[in-house]
This record gives C-alpha cells, structure tokens and sequence, in this order.
C-alpha cells in the first residue's frame, strides 16, 4: 500500500473509532434537553483569568439577557477529564457513566453550542454520525451483497439468466433514484420506531443501488469464467459454487473494495438527505441530516453559524472515503493493466 | 432489427417496469391519503369508503393498473387527491420552472466544464491542472446538500442574492427586462450550486478521456505536420474523446428533471422536487406515480439520445465492435 492510502486508512479507522465510541466522547446524552440554553453559541476555553495562567483549562458560566449570551466571570468552572455523568451504553452493551471531558456542578461544556432545544451539539454530531455513517455502510453492504450474488449469478451462467438480471439492472439504472427512494419512502409508514425507519431506509437506498456493482463483477466474472485455471479446476470437476469461491471471487474482490469506498459516502449523503427532507430518521434521535434540517429556517441558518457542525462533519468524512477510493481505483487499474 | 430499434423497444419496456414497480410498492406499502381522516371522528367511515371508491383506491391492484395505464397513454396521468385536480397540468407547470433551472445549469456546466477538461489535460502536471483537480475533488466528495447550504448561509448572510422562490411580489406593472432580471437574480443560487457539482463531473471525465487520446500516435503526428496546438486539440483530440462526453451529456439530459430535487427543495424553488416531495409527505399517490414517471421518462430518453448521437457519429458502435467505448 502506497503512503496516501495508509494514510487515507489510518484517517477513516479514527473516523470510525470516535464515532463508535461517541457515547463516551461526548459529555451529554444527545437527547438531554436544557431549555435555559437555546441555541448558546461553543463554548470558550479560557487559561487565563484573574489570578494568571492556569494549565487545566476552564469555561465560564453563560448567562442569557437581551444582547443574547454573555459569560458570567463569578462562575468558573475547571473542565475534568474522565468524568461521571449521564449514564449510557458503551459499544450497545456495557452500561457505564464514564464521560472523557465534562464540568462539575451546574456548568454546560457546549464544545459546538447547542441547538434550539438546549442540546449539546457536540454530543448530537458524534451520535447522529453513528446512525448516518451506519446507515451508509449497513446500506452499501446490501447493495454490494445483492449486486455481487446477482452480478456473478448473471456473469457465470450467461445466456437467459444473464439477460433477464442485466435487464432488471438496467431497469433500476435508469430509474430517477432520489424521486424513487422518495416514492418508495411515501408508501412506507411515515411515523414508526427509528429502529425500524432505519432499517427501512438502509434496505430500500441498498435495494436500489445494487445495479451498479452487479454490472462491474457480472463484467469481470464473465472474462474470469473462460480463464485457463478456472477450465483446468472444472476439468477436474470442480462444483460451480466452488468455482465462484474459490477462484473466481478473489477477482472481483478488489472492485468490491473499491465500490464499497465509492458507495458508503454516496449512502451516507444519501441517508443525510433523505432525513434532511423529513422522510429518513425521526427526532428525537440524532443523524446528521435531521441536524440539518433545522436549517431549513433562514433565521436559524443566519444567526446559528455552529449548527452548520454537522455539515463539516460530514464532509471530511466524504471527503476522505472519496480520496480513498480514488486511491484504491488508480491501484486497480494500475494491477490490472 | 437495428440497434436503434432495439434499444427504442428497450426503452418502452422500461418505461413499463418502472411503472409496474411503482405500483407494487403502493400494494406493499401500508396505510394511504385517508389514514389522517380516520382518525377525524367528525368523518365516517362510509364517508371514506365513499372517497377511496370516488379516487378508484378500492379496487384490486390490476384493474388500477389497467385504468392508470389506458389514461396515461392519453396523457392523463390521474387525480391528485390533495389538490383536487388532474396531475399533469400540475406537473408540466412545475416541470416548466424545474427545466428552466437545470437547462440554464447544464448549459453552463457543459460551457465550463468541457474547455477546463480540455486545457487540463493539455496542461498535464502544471499548476492550473493541479489546482483544478483538487477543486474537482472536493466538490465530487462534498455532498451536494452541503455545498447547497453553506451557499445559501453565504447568501442569506451577506444578502448578496433573493433567497427562496422564483419571483419577488408586486412586480406585474413592471416591464419585461425587469421581471427577467428579477427571475434571474432568484435563479442564480440553485444554478449555482447545479453548476458546481455537475461541472466536477464533466471535467473529470472529459480531461481523463483526453488525456488517453492526448497518448495515442496520430496526435504526434499531427504535431509533426505542424498543426497549431489549440487546433490539436479542439479539432483533432476532442471529436476522438467525444464517446465518454456524449454518455455523460445522455446522463446530463436524463438528470434534468430528476437532478435538482434537492437544490429545488433547499433554496426554496418551486419546481417538481418540492411538488413531489410534498406529495410524499401527504401520500398523494398519483401525483407521486406521475412525478416519478415524468422523470423517468426524462432518465430514459435522455440515455435514448446520448446512444442515438453515439450511433450516428462512431460506426464501430453501429457494427457492434468490440473497442467501441
């Protein structure tokens, strides 16, 4: 592996890890409301006060009148590192209260600010990344799964089999994806559990992009098929699923890699879209795109810079999947070629 | 039969499916319009058993289907149920603001994106390649809801631009060139934006199609009978990368109703994407169905001439040989 792509890696493995581990990152529940803080702007870290310079670093007090937010230099409040607070379950499972950063007493660490419900944006990225970024690799994992099954069904048998899945290939390449998805979402129940919206959503944006990957590994199975070792292995009377196994998918297994890294940012922005119109993960559980959505309110997007956060968040992980796979597409091509 | 022929046919059968799948998923799907009226103890249940019979929703699947079908071949694409009027002419009103946007954007975009594709490549590794190539990354990675918005808290901020809508009130005594520069201020934010994310796109894949040729020997030996080099590569170079552009270009026509769903919804344009999406939320069944299949239609025939313009002007396609693409 080149030195970029390392890179590139070693950056999305910390993507990942912050988000997977959001619950103890952030130092409030996403859904824990504080209706005296509407929209307070990030929080300052000071290292300076009256008596000099402290190493710890501190936050003032915020104190709401006319001109908005002010912060109130009698409340000083030390940020602690390794903190109880509220309790949540690390990784889905073990339940704990510890928190990386937090205040003692009634003070608030708002690192990006808080939204119009007093919620600490900060705590809302970190978990809406866990649901969008799951959304977009739960989603990819369909699409590649069933494109990758129907692709090497189509490139391995030809004939009829080939034509009708090519067919419906095609049928769902040329459908208008976003009106569709929209389509598809109307008949859906619009108020059920966001577990099951989810799901819903994960399976029906993976269930239309199956077409794409199935084309590419149809392409490649249907060369890699008539292969002299792959003849030799059937004169030896090898089994097809063998066959598929064990010699023809490590072929494919370089495009998938590169498809995955091409379609998990598309399915994130995906999922950010589709709840940025209202239609994919309810309130009040956090994703990126009904973050978003708040901004819909031109007053809000004008006097809130900060809840642009989510908007940043995702794009450096976009931007970083999408160097990525160009990365890994320029190796392919160079393997091959 | 011919190519043509073929793929035309193929394009119907298309068509067919698409609407075919639609209608599945309605079967599927739970609950519809009258589920908010249910709940409404002012209403009674003959009452809505009344309206699902009026609109045809109590029928089976099929005999819908059939209906549905022998009226849109007449261009009749149903009732909305929210509006209470036909579907089409609401569609190709909203359809007319949407085609203006994105028309308006693709002509830029192919203005822009075809001449920098080309200079680029030309350029190869000089600094206006490389700046290009980050930009055209980035704006190929930044999700297009992002660019949308942080434009519009540009714009909203600075009030540099009209924010929302298509025109600013009172403006029926003015004259023409002042409404049209009106409609143009409003316009210029989404075309913006379409502009932007498409043009990254063209580029790319303009500039890695010259470049492939910008290798091949006769552009050497075009060079050796001393042809200028703007005239290499507009005249000789261009034609010969055109197959990759003109698929795209398909893709760019088929992408003209469809496209600009989000940017339409975001800067607050009244086109089809709000119309449809509204239509989602209240579950207005055919308008949605004729959303979907108007832009269908649009994906479809805009692929359908992208090949027609790929078979008149490269005959290895005609033939079916192999290299052709």
């Amino acid at each position: 592996m080149r030195f970029k792509t390392k890179l590139l890696v070693a950056a999305l493995v910390v993507v990942h890890f912050v988000l997977l581990f959001a619950g103890f990152i952030a130092p409030y529940d996403p859904a824990e409301q504080n209706r005296v803080l509407p929209y307070a702007p990030p929080s300052r870290l000071h290292f300076r006060d009256a008596s000099g310079f402290h190493l710890r670093p501190f936050v003032y007090g915020l104190k709401l009148d006319l001109d908005g937010f002010t912060e109130d230099k009698n409340q000083v409040f030390p940020i602690h590192i390794f903190v109880r607070a509220s309790r949540y379950k690390l990784l889905g499972f073990f339940e704990t209260n510890w928190h990386l950063l937090g205040v003692s007493g009634s003070g608030r660490l708002v690192l990006l600010g808080t939204d119009g419900f007093g919620r600490d944006e900060f705590s809302r990225v970190l978990h809406g990344g866990q649901i969008s970024v799951a959304a977009g690799i739960v989603a990819t994992f369909d699409a590649l799964l069933v494109g990758m099954m129907l692709g090497m069904l189509a490139g391995y048998y030809g004939g009829w089999v080939d034509e009708s899945l090519m067919g419906a290939a095609e049928l769902f390449l040329s459908l208008p994806w976003l009106y569709f998805l929209l389509g598809v979402r109307a008949f859906l129940p619009l108020h059920v559990s966001p577990a099951r919206t989810f799901l819903l959503l994960t399976c029906v944006i993976g269930l239309i992009g199956w077409a794409r990957p199935a084309r590419l590994v149809r392409g490649i199975v249907a060369s890699a098929r008539s292969r002299n070792h792959v003849l030799a292995a059937r004169g030896f009377g090898a089994s097809d699923f063998y066959l598929l196994r064990r010699h023809i998918f490590p072929e494919i297994y370089g495009v998938l890699l590169t498809q995955a890294t091409v379609l998990i940012p598309r399915y994130i922005a995906a999922e950010v879209a589709l709840s940025f119109l209202g239609l994919g993960v309810n309130e009040p559980v956090a994703s990126w795109g009904n973050m978003l959505s708040t901004l819909q309110q031109y007053s809000v997007l004008v006097s809130y810079a900060w809840l642009l956060a989510p908007a940043c968040a995702l794009v450096v992980t976009s931007v970083i999947y999408s160097l990525l796979a160009d990365c890994l597409h320029s190796q392919l091509k160079f393997q091959s070629s | 039969m011919n190519y043509l022929g073929r793929r035309l046919i193929r394009t119907v059968l298309l068509l067919v499916g698409v609407s075919v799948l639609c209608f599945l998923f309605t079967e599927m799907a739970p609950g519809s319009f009258f589920d908010d009226m249910r709940v409404n103890p002012q209403i009674s249940p003959e009452t809505i058993a009344m309206l699902r019979s009026h609109y045809g929703l109590d029928q089976p699947l099929i005999v819908r289907y059939g209906r549905w079908v022998k009226s849109a071949l007449h261009a009749d694409l149903g009732y909305s149920i929210a509006y209470n009027v036909p579907v089409a002419p609401l569609l190709w009103g909203r359809a007319q603001n949407t085609l203006l946007l994105s028309v308006t954007a693709m002509l830029l975009t192919w203005l822009i994106a075809v001449p920098l594709g080309v200079w680029t490549a030309a350029r190869r590794g000089k600094a206006l390649d490389k700046t290009t190539s980050i930009g055209v990354s980035l704006l190929v990675a930044i999700p297009e809801v992002v660019i949308a918005v942080a434009l519009l808290a540009i714009a909203v901020r600075w009030r540099v631009l009209p924010i929302g809508g298509m025109k600013s009130e009172d403006l029926d005594g003015l004259p023409l060139w002042v409404r049209i520069k009106d409609i143009a201020e409003h316009m210029l934010l989404p075309v913006i934006v379409l502009t932007l994310v498409d043009s990254a796109l063209v580029v790319r894949h303009v500039r890695a199609a010259v470049l492939e040729i910008l290798e091949a020997p006769f552009v050497q030996a075009t060079r050796g009978f001393g042809i200028s080099r703007s005239r290499v590569l507009f005249r000789h170079v261009l034609p010969a990368a055109a197959n990759p552009a003109i698929s795209l270009f398909g893709l760019s026509l088929a992408g003209l109703l469809s496209g600009s769903l989000l940017v339409e919804v975001i800067c607050g344009w009244p086109g089809l994407g709000p119309l449809i999406l509204d239509a989602t939320l209240s579950r207005d069944f055919y308008m949605v169905v004729g959303g979907i299949m108007v832009s269908t239609i649009f994906m479809l025939g805009g692929n359908l001439i992208a090949d027609i313009v790929l078979t008149v002007i490269d005959p290895r396609i005609r033939t079916g040989a192999p290299d052709a693409l």
